[in-house]
């Protein structure tokens, strides 16, 4: 399998690279993601124990309490967030902790939309690029290029 | 409010308020007349800075406003494992609030208190389980707003207009048929909250109609499933056929479409449902804990009888979380001296997944909360066994889990 590009929507434009952590499941951010350590605690996720911090997270959407939000603008803070969220339709809690994040200490991180389809091709372990127009490269041995 | 003609604080507030409007593809903003914030919880030094910077910048809230748990019980913290750090600037936080002229409610369920919207109301409220409860309940009308946009929302009076504020998109879409399930079960204290545990997960992002539902459920019944439907999933709305107000008939809650999906719900889905709510394997126990959503008057009345007379064990730590107002009534009502006198102890303002309460010896919990029962094994890395109401008094006597599993085995 060689390089894939995804003409995702950039509902938080920016530029990430990273590797690629990707699951079927939405995720809540409180009791969800350990923000001290960027890890994901929720015990029913499929991704509980991985760490996200600097990677590209792929979940289809949040999910459960409002305080997800505030979860990752404390994760952005303290250097443990996501470098980008991937979700398959935009997502407004990710696109608000971003945005906040830009607002308080000017470190927005690239939320992108993707459909279905595309979201599906994504895997754990590639390597994904996220560009400011919501283009994702992805490559599936996991190397950067 | 961009050009900062009302403030700095509203100019920033409309800027993300604004932003926002983008992502969910409003074309305008329209008016709130009421707002909830759950932007008060405190996690951290980010959280605490944003509502600083915000009441430094002197935001003052545009509409009547209350306000979601905090970090802290400011009088109680002490006789808990809160550090004098975490309750000093989890106050901090609390005071950033109440300066923006909001109502210090400090609950999870304003719906219970003189913040209860009327039907049609236009809100912006935050917490999951208090925006399914205002929006399927009451039927007034939010989208599932997160922390630190709804303060915003507040502050400007204004929200995109979109999604749950508008009338086609609170139509039901996932028609959920209850297949032969009794009447005895649906009156049990656990079935709407194991049923909303179970929606929660099979609902995905579509708006639910419960049809088969025999029962006139409390109030209180109502509250447990919209907190168990908003933490195992995204539930911002949800229509109960003959119960809820905007699903007096099927017809009527599918807004006369035709359901985008059909599921059908059996005794044994609710049974499994019910087991993976607990997950301790043993009896031991060290503290049974209710009240998330809050406690309310009506769940202090249903306690009262059941520990009159009775003492926890020794052993046992039997904690309920409130708020000051329904403490109040309680009291007055004569209905918490009897829950004192059990052994109980009460926490207000906060809830043990909010606050860093739970001293590290505290390993395994009993609740008839399905919200407590989600989040406590991950966020608290504590074990739990969900029961009824009358379980959880008679475990705590006992001092180990005993269940009466007669309606669920029989049904």
């Amino acid at each position: 399998m060689g390089d894939r590009v995804i003409a995702g929507r950039a509902v938080v434009p920016g530029d990430a690279r990273g590797e690629a952590l990707v699951a079927n499941e939405p995720l809540s951010f409180w009791g969800g993601y350990d923000f001290q350590t960027g890890r994901i605690i929720d015990r029913h996720h499929p991704l509980a124990g991985a760490c996200a911090a600097g990677r590209i997270l792929a979940v289809p959407a949040s999910k459960g309490s409002s305080t997800t939000t505030a979860v990752l603008l404390e994760a952005v803070r303290a250097g443990t967030a996501p470098a980008a969220i991937l979700t398959t339709g935009v997502d407004p809690f990710f696109a608000l902790a971003s945005i906040v994040a830009d607002v308080m200490y000017g470190k927005p991180f690239p939320v992108v939309a993707l459909t279905v389809e595309e979201f599906a091709t994504l895997q754990t372990g590639m390597w994904v690029s996220v560009a400011a127009s919501g283009l994702i490269r992805s490559t599936a041995d996991g190397q950067p290029r | 409010m961009l050009d900062g003609r009302r403030g700095p604080a509203a100019q920033l507030a409309m800027s993300i308020v604004a932003r926002m409007a983008d992502v969910y593809g409003a074309s305008e903003l329209m008016d709130i007349s009421h707002a909830h914030v759950d932007s008060t919880i405190y996690l951290g030094d980010a959280t605490l800075e944003f509502a600083e910077r915000l009441a430094a910048l002197g935001a003052r809230v545009a509409v009547p406003t209350s306000l979601n748990v905090s970090g802290v019980d400011e009088c109680g913290w002490r006789e808990w494992a809160v550090s004098p750090e975490w309750a000093a600037k989890a106050a901090r936080q609390m005071l950033a609030y109440e300066r923006m002229g909001a109502v210090p409610t400090w609950t999870c369920a304003p719906y219970q208190t003189q913040a209860r919207p009327r039907f049609g109301q236009q809100i912006a409220w935050g917490e999951s389980n208090a925006i399914a409860f205002a929006n399927s309940v009451i039927g007034a009308r939010t989208e599932r707003y997160p922390d630190l946009l709804d303060i915003c929302c507040a502050i400007t009076g204004r929200v995109p207009a979109v999604g749950l504020h508008l009338t086609e998109p609170r139509a039901g879409q996932l028609l959920v048929r209850l297949a032969g399930v009794p009447r005895a079960l649906q009156e049990d204290d656990q079935f709407f909250a194991v049923l909303g545990h179970l929606i929660g997960m099979r609902a995905g992002d579509l708006i639910p109609v419960i049809d088969g539902i025999v029962v006139s459920p409390p109030e209180d019944h109502l509250k447990a499933f919209a907190a168990a439907a908003a933490s195992s999933g995204r539930v911002a709305l949800f229509h109960i056929v003959g119960v809820t107000p905007e699903a007096p008939t099927i017809e009527a809650a599918f807004q006369g479409r035709a359901p985008a999906a059909a599921i059908e719900v059996t005794t044994a889905d609710l049974r499994d449902a019910r087991r993976q709510l607990t997950t301790a394997d043993g009896r031991e126990l060290d503290m049974v804990i209710l009240g998330s959503p809050h406690f309310s008057l009506a769940e202090f009345r249903a306690l009262a009888p059941l520990v009159a007379g009775r003492r926890a064990h020794a052993r046992v730590k039997f904690l309920v979380t409130s708020s000051r107002l329904m403490k109040e009534e309680a009291e007055k009502a004569g209905v918490l001296a009897p829950v004192l006198a059990f052994g109980a102890q009460i926490t207000l303002d906060t809830c043990i997944l909010a606050s860093p309460m739970l001293p590290p010896e505290i390993r395994t919990l009993m609740t008839n909360s399905a919200k407590y029962a989600y989040y406590a094994p991950s966020l608290l890395n504590t074990r739990v066994t969900f029961g009824s109401l009358a379980d959880c008094v008679r475990s705590a006597v006992e001092g180990r889990v005993a269940r009466d599993e007669s309606v669920w085995e029989t049904a």
